[in-house]
């Protein structure tokens, strides 16, 4: 598996780290306990695409979106992360 | 088919050529007490606990594929029961004991070989952890030994004692701990289940349930058609999220590839099962003679049985940091099995919200040596409907609840188990 960062390229995996599934949102301060507990257990544990978030620790430092088949490793897009390393980019 | 010196004798004096196979492959009838979704080595044993300790017969188990074409058959098939927290300790040593009788009980070969485990340290910080963890084990009656460097150095004189980094400073040793014939835990599992009645459906894939009005689970759908049940247990670890989400439930678990490596034959050189400690990094050697070795998971999910070289590269590194000789062995082979990473790297084994289905799930890297434990207590949990006593912490609830079994202290992160 090879990602095509925005910022480097095409890097070998060993430079990125993984997060996780890029859908659960962290709930509001007042969400009561059941959705805290949806956000911080609960994964829908996708066969097939999934949006997720990796960190390219070993290149610009940056949170990237990756969307990726988790049946076959295929990468189909790789995004800025929402936050400071879209806005680097005006994404 | 009763297997003895006998029948072996027998056998041999025709040739081999008399052998009969040793479970019926069944047809589906069309309702069961008990329908087990899964023929690993959980399913079977679960099967088997049902029929032989719970008095069940009226048994199925329904498989995708074949017996054992999960991560029965991706293991390395390391057995041991040196855990340290509460939940986990008895249980294992729950499955420790049922490995050194199963052979018996089963009338049926699985090479079960307590060839000792021991888990290196390479710090005091590391080596008073692992006393912490002997004595944790020894005050629950399970065998733990805490060697020093000279006792190492005539067990193992090939290990890299002075690196410069990580120097071996001796080990945490469970001599009943060892390795077990993978293969030969299902098939033995099936024999003794199929003799007892219980029917073992292969290519037989569940595609959904079959609910009541009241939302009880009455039977599974299944690619050869419907199966009705009084009960459905699910112990497809691997898989336990899709599995589970054709009953509406989501699950704490997250699926991840975790890759093991095999080398050429080579003499005998590797006593019992050993880790690194400064890396991660285990070893045994099967009786082909093959290195059978592992670390961590690749980190990322996946379903694709089949992980990707960074890792490869990490394992290799902690082997050649440990034992510098086994440079010169080339690889022979390397795969990938789906682990159920659950969110605290303990099983659950619990009834699901849904009435009638009962879930035994996220084994993250560890189910092989859980097998005939976890086939005993979800048995005992189906058939009486309440938790074995060794396996009361393992409920599907506990994060909600706060009580965690977090071995490695790593929080709800499952890469990171």
């Amino acid at each position: 598996m090879r990602i095509i960062c925005p910022y480097c390229g095409e890097r070998e995996l060993g430079e990125f780290t993984y997060l996780g599934d890029a859908k659960p949102q962290r709930p509001a301060a007042d969400a009561g306990e059941d959705a805290v507990y949806d956000y911080v257990y609960l994964r829908d544990n996708i066969a097939g695409v999934m949006s997720e978030h990796w960190y390219h620790g070993g290149g610009c430092r940056a949170w990237l979106k990756v969307t990726r088949n988790t049946l076959t490793h295929e990468i189909s897009a790789v995004e800025p992360a929402a936050g400071v390393g879209a806005a680097k980019v005006g994404a | 088919m009763k297997y003895s010196i006998f029948s072996l004798a027998r056998a041999a004096l025709s040739g081999h050529k008399t052998w009969q196979p040793t479970w019926r492959d069944a047809a589906p009838k069309d309702r069961y007490d008990v329908v087990i979704i899964g023929g690993g080595g959980h399913g079977l044993a679960t099967a088997w606990f049902l029929a032989s300790e719970f008095g069940i017969r009226n048994v199925a188990v329904v498989e995708k594929g074949w017996i054992g074409s999960g991560n029965a058959g991706r293991n390395t098939t390391i057995i041991r029961s040196n855990y340290g927290l509460p939940g986990n300790t008895g249980f294992y040593e729950l499955s420790m004991k049922l490995w050194e009788t199963m052979e018996h009980d089963l009338n049926y070969n699985a090479m079960v070989s307590q060839r000792g485990v021991l888990n290196l340290y390479h710090s005091d910080a590391q080596r008073d952890a692992f006393a912490r963890r002997g004595n944790t084990m020894r005050i629950n009656g399970i065998d733990a030994e805490l060697l020093d460097q000279a006792a190492l150095r005539k067990m193992l004189p090939f290990l890299n004692f002075d690196n410069a980094r990580f120097p071996v400073q001796g080990g945490l040793l469970q001599r009943r701990g060892g390795t077990a014939r993978h293969d030969a835990v299902v098939w033995g599992y099936a024999h003794a289940a199929s003799a007892l009645g219980v029917d073992i459906i292969q290519n037989c894939e569940v595609t959904g349930f079959t609910r009541d009005a009241n939302g009880k689970v009455t039977g599974v759908e299944t690619s050869r058609g419907r199966i009705g049940a009084g009960k459905v247990g699910m112990a497809v670890a691997g898989s336990s999220s899709r599995v589970a989400a054709m009953a509406g439930l989501r699950l704490p678990i997250e699926s991840h590839v975790l890759q093991a490596f095999v080398s050429e034959a080579i003499k005998p050189l590797i006593p019992g099962v050993m880790t690194f400690g400064a890396g991660h990094f285990y070893v045994s050697q099967s009786d082909k003679g093959g290195l059978v070795f592992g670390g961590d998971i690749d980190g990322y999910n996946s379903y694709a049985q089949r992980g990707n070289l960074p890792v490869m590269e990490d394992v290799c590194e902690g082997g050649m940091a440990l034992i510098p000789m086994i440079g010169r062995v080339r690889l022979l082979r390397q795969w990938g099995g789906i682990m159920d990473m659950s969110m605290d790297g303990s099983p659950i084994i619990d009834k699901s919200p849904v009435d009638g289905l009962y879930i035994n799930a996220g084994w993250c890297y560890g189910g092989f040596k859980a097998t005939p434990g976890s086939g005993f207590v979800f048995a005992h949990l189906i058939a009486r409907d309440q938790s074995h006593k060794e396996a009361a912490l393992f409920r599907l609830d506990r994060f909600q609840r706060g009580a965690m079994i977090d071995e490695k202290g790593q929080g709800a992160q499952p890469n990171l188990h």
